[in-house]
């Protein structure tokens, strides 16, 4: 029997734009110097974190609308605490100066891959490298869009210092020459699938690392932090903030996912010939998946409480992460894209 | 820490709430009751919230060793491997079913325990929704101030308008007014609620999922999947698909008995891999013509289609895929007595980089020479060796540079004796037998590398010729009813899933109460079911406009702040939302 597919023929590559590539390639070091300034700039505003007083809650402003009109004598609004509005009492220009630098830095890499994908006329998802930066700047793009509340602020140095890692590790170890992809590529669904699963990471990546700060918040309430890890603690928002960031991007992103999942299973009909098959990705995918599953019911059901579900969440992202590294690049299955070798 | 949320889980509270009040009043009293209880118990343990959210877990966990073991579903070749390089860890393996994880009995009883209990959560819930769906919202809770939104105002306008302000603002919603008939005597009290959809799409979506799950094991008894290989040349035979044994390997389900396959037949005109000059494939194309049934008629009459990858033919149901390719060396040997014969046999290639491949060809004298039959047995003639499209020589030894055919060359063995043709053992297609070798039963005649066109002349005048090599497809032919109704479950899945994260459960309930003077007090209390977030603004909105009124909607009450806090700073139980569900 004939046991190889065309799935895992050889990679490398030639008809591309030399010159384009090589901007991409400088797009892409830039926006990663960007990141790390901004890196620099939002541990600034951490380091100096000063609890601001909180706007006395007893002089609520109750406008009324005239003798004519309904005139309101008591209100009360629990959910929206304002607790996302409590800023530090110092550095806030450094938090505006960290937020243009990560910015300017997404313009970058979104730049950088463009060139790419001008550069091999096609997608530019096609290989590892390409993948985590796509999925890094998505996890940016979703970073600049939810965490511009006061109090989210802070949040960056957990966000920015995943990303560098990823960037570090996907431009030196994993990087690869802009190249054609595979005939098994070479499809219809390679810019759907594949772009579906790496918006997934991206907030998947924003979800996890709230769900992060929620346990250290939770570990070392407000006010009582304590030990060495006191000033690591002290400037994060309350759990609630923390906690509903979390869930708020896990429910954006598991529909997405499972949407992702289920584009790969009709890709795989067309070119492995069987729409599931347990592939090692496959599996993986599947126990990622179940995993958010649990973290939303977890975080649904009373009794399990709030710091298990937690927990849960941020085993989905690492095990979206092992699915990402240990899956593609240890274990060979029809995945194995990586451009390695 | 109790969840402030008020989403409610798969098992709603009230069925958590039986259960507690079960264990209370199942003091087995009647022998019946006695047999009863435990079964009634272990089926109220298995639907609860708890034993679906631990089976999950479970089966995420269970489906791990799948992802990083070899597993027979996947290769065969890969356990086998395994299995010798780890010696007795690997037979334990073996034995709790780690190779075959996905088809394993405990895989399968989670899977199923999993999906009993998913059955239990969804019925009564489903017939909660229904009942949910026939009662109007319920009357407003006495005291409306303890909910977690609620706020106060006086209008001039009588109770009725008023009311009908109130109303006005829940448009869409679900109503029910109560004139006086509420919980508070003289007022009028409306009751409205929304997002009834969340809880349709929640319960579509998981028998959407156990739709998808059934599908998915129902298409395991009924799947078929062959494999062919065919060499790429004009004058191969068409492969006509009327029986299992016309495949070289075929799996299917338990309830296929082969006999009912779906009836085609396709002729393989030719292949054509494309390279860049690094040796990368760029497109792999094979043209064939096919026909929608078994037919003698002429092939140069069928369709035609362009097979590719990604591009597989469908023909009623059953699919067609190119799923690999490689050489086919062709051989002739001239016996002594003058007659030839020639064959064509694919070969294996084992470095997919470069297409070098292994692979065996045995020929029978022909019928006339050696009139016994034990005398002709031992002068069949077996070639074994190595095949490269670009050839490149390390001394004499063969390797290959490229891996599209651009200067072929093989390297081989020649025995003669008894090659295993007629024993009927089982052996490979690709390798001679170690132990016809080793006995003695075929002996080495000579070793030579060859070029189209060459040949080389054994001891006894047997003469064997490389006539160069042709390109082979290997074909996948693949059918599963059941594959369209898990993409239909699938869809409904998703759309019932985003139907049920986007909708959000809110209730709002006013009392309008007359002040005497002609105006009215208006207490407006809200509540959110599901998901909170956002819900303060949502509320503080329906609240601006109501004190605003509608002649004046851009000004008035947007500003408010309103950063009361009930708990101690930081709010992480606001207001404990959970006991305020007064019902």
């Amino acid at each position: 029997m004939i046991t190889h597919t065309f799935a895992q023929q050889g990679m490398g590559g030639l008809p591309i734009n030399q010159t384009l590539s090589t901007y991409s390639d400088y797009a892409y070091f830039t926006s990663f110097g960007l990141y790390v300034l901004a890196l620099c700039a939002a541990l600034a505003y951490y380091a100096g974190y000063r609890v601001q007083k909180m706007p006395n809650a007893e002089a609520r402003e109750l406008v009324g609308a005239g003798a004519q009109g309904p005139v309101l004598t008591e209100s009360h609004s629990v959910t929206d605490t304002g607790d996302e509005n409590a800023a530090s009492a110092w550095g806030a220009r450094w938090a505006k100066l960290s937020y243009l630098f990560v910015a300017v830095g997404c313009v970058f890499q979104i730049a950088s891959l463009i060139l790419r994908g001008v550069a091999t006329e096609r997608p530019p998802w096609g290989n590892m490298y390409e993948f985590i930066s796509v999925s890094c700047a998505l996890g940016i793009l979703f970073g600049l869009i939810t965490l511009r509340k006061p109090a989210l602020r802070v949040a960056w140095p957990f966000v920015l210092v995943p990303v560098l890692l990823l960037m570090f590790f996907g431009g030196t170890k994993l990087y690869s020459q802009a190249a054609p992809v595979v005939p098994a590529l070479k499809s219809f669904w390679l810019p759907i699938h594949v772009s579906v699963v790496s918006v997934g990471c991206g907030i998947f990546l924003i979800s996890g690392m709230a769900s992060v700060m929620y346990l250290i918040r939770v570990w070392q309430p407000r006010g009582q932090e304590h030990g060495f890890f006191a000033g690591l603690a002290r400037p994060l928002p309350t759990a609630d903030v923390l906690d509903r960031l979390a869930y708020r991007m896990a429910v954006i992103g598991f529909p997405l996912f499972g949407v992702g999942i289920l584009l790969g299973a009709v890709w795989a009909e067309t070119a492995w010939g069987r729409f599931w098959g347990w592939d090692p990705k496959e599996t993986t995918s599947f126990v990622a998946w179940m995993l958010y599953a649990g973290y939303l019911h977890a975080r649904a059901t009373s009794g399990w409480g709030a710091k298990k579900a937690a927990w849960i969440n941020i085993a989905g992202f690492v095990m979206f992460l092992f699915n990402l590294f240990f899956i593609n690049i240890v274990v060979s299955g029809l995945h194995s894209y990586a451009g390695l070798n | 820490m109790p969840d402030p949320s008020t989403d409610e889980p798969l098992l709603n509270t009230a069925d958590e709430r039986k259960t507690a009040s079960a264990n209370a009043d199942l003091l087995p009293t009647s022998p019946l009751g006695r047999v009863v209880a435990p079964l009634r118990n272990a089926w109220r343990v298995l639907t609860a919230m708890r034993t679906a959210l631990l089976l999950l877990f479970l089966l995420a966990i269970a489906a791990i060793p799948g992802a990083l073991l070899p597993q027979r579903s996947l290769n065969q070749g890969k356990v086998v491997d395994y299995i010798a390089e780890n010696g007795k860890l690997g037979e334990i393996y073996d034995k709790l079913q780690l190779y075959d994880v996905f088809s394993s009995w405990w895989f399968t009883a989670i899977y199923a325990l999993l999906f009993v209990s998913l059955v239990g959560c969804l019925t009564p819930r489903t017939f909660e929704l229904i009942r949910q769906l026939r009662t109007p919202p319920p009357p407003a809770p006495r005291n409306l101030q303890r909910l977690p939104h609620h706020a106060v105002y006086t209008t001039p306008q009588a109770p009725k308008d008023a009311a009908r302000e109130v109303q006005g603002q829940v448009k869409g919603w679900r109503k029910v007014r109560r004139d006086g008939d509420g919980r508070v005597e003289g007022a009028i009290e409306i009751s409205a609620e929304r997002g009834y959809l969340r809880e349709v799409g929640n319960i579509v979506f998981h028998f959407a999922l156990l739709a998808l799950l059934i599908m998915f094991a129902a298409g395991k008894f009924v799947y078929q999947e062959g494999m062919r290989v065919i060499v790429a040349d004009q004058a191969s035979p068409a492969f006509c698909n009327t029986t299992p044994s016309a495949y070289d390997s075929f799996r299917a389900g338990l309830l296929v008995d082969g006999t009912s396959l779906t009836p085609f037949c396709v002729k393989v005109e030719d292949f054509a891999a494309d390279y860049l000059t690094n040796g990368q494939a760029e497109m792999f194309t094979s043209n064939i013509r096919y026909s929608k049934e078994v037919k003698a008629t002429d092939p140069q009459t069928w369709e035609q289609y362009r097979l590719r990858v990604n591009e597989p033919l469908r023909i009623n149901g059953a699919r067609v895929y190119l799923q690999g390719h490689g050489y086919a060396p062709t051989f002739t040997v001239t016996f002594p007595n003058g007659e030839s014969r020639t064959d064509t046999q694919h070969w294996q290639p084992n470095d997919l980089a470069t297409f070098l491949s292994s692979g065996i060809m045995r020929f029978d004298p022909p019928s006339g020479m050696y009139p016994d039959l034990a005398e002709r047995r031992t002068k069949q003639i077996a070639i074994q060796g190595l095949f490269a499209p670009s050839a490149q020589f390390n001394g004499s030894l063969l390797g290959s540079r490229f891996p599209a055919m651009q200067d072929p060359a093989v390297a081989i063995d020649i025995y003669e004796g008894d090659a295993g043709l007629d024993s009927g053992r089982p052996s490979s297609i690709f390798s001679l037998e170690q132990d016809l070798i080793d006995s003695g039963q075929l002996e080495k005649r000579a070793r030579v590398n060859l070029k189209p066109g060459e040949s080389t002349t054994l001891p006894d005048g047997t003469q064997v010729r490389f006539d160069g090599a042709k390109e082979f497809v290997n074909l996948q032919i693949s059918r599963d009813p059941t594959q369209v109704w898990v993409g239909v479950a699938s869809l409904i899945m998703i759309a019932a899933l985003t139907l049920s994260l986007l909708v959000k459960r809110r209730r709002i309930w006013a009392r309008v109460i007359d002040d005497g003077q002609g105006g009215s007090r208006v207490v407006v209390g809200g509540l959110a079911r599901t998901d909170r977030a956002g819900w303060g603004k949502e509320f503080d909105a329906i609240r601006s406009r109501l004190v605003s009124g509608p002649e004046e909607k851009d000004t008035g009450l947007g500003q408010t702040v309103d950063t009361q806090n009930d708990g101690p700073v930081g709010g992480a139980k606001p207001g404990g939302s959970g006991k305020d569900d007064v019902r």
